[in-house]
């Protein structure tokens, strides 16, 4: 097989070629596009005007793109790694204790992976709006939506994801592990400690960086739950958008790119390391 | 099997492992079935069995990974039942070796140490130490994944043995080496359990390695204990038909008790075979085919007239050092095995033919236990 696919004829191997570079210049010419254009200097988006770096400076000055991120950065890390331990946990149910009803927790937990993002952020909002009148009525306090609920959707549907990857994870490693490393006198924290969580990290980690690129990215849901001083980057852009397109979304979007990309980079090295020793 | 334990001295001694009436079940299914069962300190003791009978989970309940039904479970005198494993002062070598595969070689065998609290020098060093002892001194920074599967099993051992545990659990340490190498261990785990006087308790289902290098061995069956015991007590005493049949080849010849000297056979044909049995009892009667001589119908020495039958060959397999024969007696065919000597005479089938055997290597066991 690897000796035809290396005499493949003269003009199957030009098509094949052709088709590659098409399907890289479909991806990538946008993405050039949208560096280039950060650079131009000419108030209308898609227009060369010579090259500045305005638009990051803008970036960096205009107080609400920089509020803006700060609440993007406050909500991704806070759901994070509050869903970096509930999904662990989970998994870690579902995947090592039998127990009634596991099958149908199961299912349950695959749900929000399924749900479209607008059905899931009018879930939320009907949830917020009936969590608010309840809390006005019953303890006569009032909680609007701020970050506060911005965070609690994205711990919602980032749990999902973590626990999916972490269980991966899991389902890979057998659980005569940890009875091994319980005959060998470790308490059962000691080998979850040693042996169980070590092996699992990659997932860990893993999982966290996707939760955090879910929750940097998303518009729909925090757009839904969303209340005064909670805007997210990715939310204050769309609202450019419909305010009139400026090269300042070209350079917030290389930014949201360049973090995607590092996040990404990240993870991978994550994968590839394979945990500590005992200490 | 009811006797008791006693050390040299004449005394009663404590038992390493002590179970008592011990049953497990999982949902409907009864794994380990009302299981007694003493283990001496400093013993080799096999459990033997087939697929399925129960041999696992009686290790996991002594080792803690698994709790009792019902039953007293003792290690040195003191009640274990729900003890957690890393509170008990045994070991176990798991079958697939279960090495940390994020650790290497000398992690593993250090990490009983460090968890009981021990320094991290002097774990490494006596970790160091087993390692040599199981001729892995070389190998200590590297990953399992970078050893063979005989070096992961050295290893495996090394890890619990550094311990040096009051028991060690073995659960079928040698199925995944090859013919070789397994009895190249199987000498090497022999000699080591001398060395360290430590009670091994080791799981297999290759009866060979069970008669080869245990003081004792237990048979189990469907989650019971049928009859615990040495090689030479197994194969010459087996309790009812499963083991008589388990252990080595035999012929088991349905009979019926005549007197407490005498069975009938199904052709009416009496035989002398003394046994416990009252008259009209179903047995069956185990005759290994060594045992049994072959020869012309009017050869019949006068001694063992009591103990012949006569018959036609129907087959023959020579094995270089002997004839393996399937004799007809009318009806069954019974297997016959002789050494063949340069002098000897090979029967061909279709000869006519008497068999005899010495009255003294004949067993009677209740017809009950069919299986395997
Ligand atoms: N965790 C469990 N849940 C349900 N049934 C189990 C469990 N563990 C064992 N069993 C059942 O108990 C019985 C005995 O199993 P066990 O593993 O002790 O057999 P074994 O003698 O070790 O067999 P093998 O030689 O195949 O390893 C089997 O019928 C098995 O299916
Ligand atoms: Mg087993």
């Amino acid at each position: 097989m690897a000796g035809n696919a290396k005499q493949l004829k003269g003009n199957t191997r030009w098509a094949l070629g052709l088709n590659a570079t098409l399907v890289y210049v479909f991806f990538y010419a946008p993405i050039a596009l949208l560096i280039l254009f950060s650079f131009s200097d000419d108030p209308l988006v898609g227009r060369w005007g010579g090259f500045t770096l305005d638009w990051y400076r803008a970036f960096g000055e205009n107080e609400e793109v920089q509020s803006a991120l700060g609440v993007s950065i406050r909500v991704a890390i806070m759901s994070t790694v509050v869903s970096v331990v509930l999904g662990t946990m989970a998994a870690l149910a579902l995947e090592r204790y039998r127990f009634r009803g596991n099958k149908f927790f199961d299912a349950l937990l695959y749900l929000p992976v399924i749900i479209p993002d607008v059905t899931m952020a009018v879930m939320m909002l009907l949830f917020f709006t009936i969590a608010r009148n309840a809390a006005s009525t019953i303890f006569g306090v009032d909680v609007s939506k701020g970050v506060w609920s911005v965070t609690v959707s994205h711990i919602a549907f980032s749990i999902s994801f973590v626990s999916i990857v972490v269980r991966a994870r899991i389902a890979g490693m057998s659980e005569k592990l940890e009875e091994a490393a319980q005959d060998l006198y470790a308490s059962r924290w000691q080998a979850f400690r040693y042996v169980t969580l070590p092996l699992i990290l990659p997932g860990i980690i893993g999982g966290g960086l996707l939760a955090l690129t879910l929750s940097l990215d998303d518009v729909v849901i925090t757009q839904f739950v969303a209340g005064p001083g909670s805007t997210t980057l990715p939310v204050y852009v769309f609202g450019l958008i419909r305010r009139g397109v400026s090269p300042l979304i070209n350079a917030v979007s290389v930014v949201m790119l360049a973090a995607s990309v590092l996040l990404v980079l990240l993870s991978l090295v994550a994968q590839r390391a394979r945990g500590g020793d005992v200490t | 099997m009811g006797e008791e334990m006693h050390d040299q001295a004449g005394g009663p001694m404590t038992a390493a492992v002590d179970i008592q009436g011990v049953t497990k079940r999982f949902g409907d299914v009864v794994a380990v079935d009302n299981v007694d069962l003493e283990i001496a300190d400093g013993e080799f003791f096999a459990m033997l069995g087939p697929s399925g009978c129960g041999k696992t989970t009686t290790l996991r309940m002594i080792a803690g990974l698994e709790f009792p039904t019902e039953g007293s479970l003792k290690i040195f005198g003191e009640e274990v039942g729900t003890l957690p494993p890393n509170l008990r002062p045994v070991n176990t070598v798991f079958q697939n070796y279960a090495l940390f595969p994020h650790m290497n070689v000398l992690d593993n065998v250090s990490f009983g140490l460090r968890m009981q609290g021990k320094d991290k020098r002097e774990s490494a060093h006596a970790a160091q130490e087993m390692l040599e002892l199981v001729q892995l001194g070389g190998m200590a920074k590297r990953k399992p994944d970078q050893l063979s599967g005989g070096q992961q099993q050295r290893v495996a051992l090394a890890r619990a043995l550094v311990n040096k545990p009051k028991v060690l659990l073995l659960d079928e340490p040698l199925g995944a080496l090859d013919l070789k190498l397994r009895q190249d261990m199987q000498n090497e785990l022999k000699s080591l359990q001398r060395e360290l006087g430590v009670s091994f308790v080791f799981v297999t289902h290759d009866q060979e390695e069970a008669l080869t290098m245990s003081d004792r061995i237990a048979v189990m069956h469907d989650g019971k204990l049928l009859q615990v015991g040495t090689a030479e007590e197994l194969y010459d005493q087996p309790v009812n038909r499963f083991v008589a049949d388990f252990i080595g080849q035999t012929n088991l010849i349905d009979a019926t008790v005549f007197d407490a000297d005498m069975i009938v056979l199904a052709n009416g044909t009496k035989i002398r075979a003394p046994n416990p049995y009252p008259a009209g009892d179903k047995v069956a009667m185990s005759l290994r085919p060594e045992s049994i001589s072959i020869g012309h119908v009017d050869e019949v020495p006068e001694e063992f007239r009591a103990t012949s039958l006569t018959g036609t060959v129907s087959d023959v397999i020579y094995l270089g050092h002997s004839h393996v024969y399937t004799v007809n007696v009318d009806w069954m065919p019974l297997e016959v095995r002789t050494n063949a000597t340069p002098t000897s005479i090979k029967h061909e089938p279709g000869s006519e033919v008497a068999i005899w055997w010495d009255r003294r290597s004949d067993w009677v066991v209740p017809d009950e236990g069919h299986g395997a």
